[in-house]
């Protein structure tokens, strides 16, 4: 049933594998500051570091951001469905929240390396 | 009745027929899949393919894809889902995995099986799934963190659809 090559194949998707899951631990890494975007273009990008709130006008009216203890989430939105509200609050590099009714969301950015800088 | 002049008939060779039976195999097959309950959304163990790997081995390439196109459209048909985005989905990792399978003809039969081609089909039907959302559905990178688990899970799937394939191409080949 199974000959030599189907070995070679079976190793080297298992190593590609590898690679893939270690890269994911990589990039799911900490958040530094939040950008948001209107129209899918970016308008502002905040800091993570200090608690504060920001308004975004949309169509549909205010987009209230959070930003708290280095989270942020969408704080009030007049989506209908409130998916990005419900969302609560973001952690990780990567991480998003899109009111599309209302034309905003927003996402956590990060610096690409987990280290950026390394001290002895 | 009096023939019309531009009527034609065809004739369906014995390769027609058994493309048409082993599209209908797959078709119900592809039934199987949609009912089976999957524990995150991409994941499916694509028991469908295993009919596109019978007909690559014992009809050829140009077989195999009539009986994913077949299945593809019949399935979805079916299911209602003609035209919408998880059709179109089930279309564009049908094409890689196709496309990949005619280059796998390249590989030497002496030291390669069919489970070699329905791993590397696996990994080529999640890849052009995944290209065609971040393309066109979801436009943004983060899709990309999907691929470790859905990779994980099309190499099991590929190595059950690889087994059961041969299995049955075995079978057939001893009648």
């Amino acid at each position: 049933m199974f000959k030599a090559g189907d070995y070679l194949v079976l190793l080297a998707l298992c190593a590609l594998l590898l690679a893939a899951f270690l890269q994911l631990g990589r990039h799911a890494g900490e958040a530094d500051s939040v950008i948001v975007r209107q129209n899918g273009t970016e308008t502002i990008r905040l800091p993570l570091r200090l608690n504060r709130r920001h308004v975004a006008r949309g169509p549909l009216g205010l987009t209230e951001i959070e930003i708290h203890n280095g989270q942020a989430r969408i704080r009030r939105d007049p989506s209908p469905r409130q998916y990005c509200v419900q969302q609560g609050w973001l952690r990780h590099s990567g991480d998003i929240a899109v009111c599309l009714p209302n034309r905003v969301s927003i996402e956590l950015a990060g610096t690409r390396q987990a280290h950026d800088s390394l001290a002895y | 009745m009096t023939r019309s002049p531009t009527e034609r008939t065809l004739q369906a060779s014995a390769d027609d027929h058994r493309i048409a039976s082993l599209a209908a195999l797959a078709i119900a097959l592809g039934m199987v899949d949609a009912a089976i309950p999957s524990p995150l959304p991409g994941v499916k163990p694509g028991l469908a393919n295993i009919m596109t790997l019978f007909a690559l081995h014992t009809l050829g390439w140009r077989a195999a894809v009539w009986v994913t196109l077949l299945r593809v459209v019949g399935a979805g048909l079916l299911l209602g889902s003609l035209f919408t985005p998880g059709f179109w989905l089930s279309l564009g990792g049908a094409l890689a995995s196709l496309l990949l399978l005619g280059a796998c003809r390249a590989l030497p039969a002496r030291h390669f099986s069919l489970v070699s081609h329905s791993l590397l089909a696996a990994q080529a039907h999640l890849l052009g799934q995944l290209l065609l959302v971040r393309l066109f559905l979801i436009p943004y990178d983060n899709i990309l963190l999907l691929f470790p688990p859905l990779a994980l899970a099309a190499l099991l799937g590929g190595i059950a659809n690889g087994l059961i394939a041969s299995h049955l191409v075995q079978a057939h080949d001893k009648d």
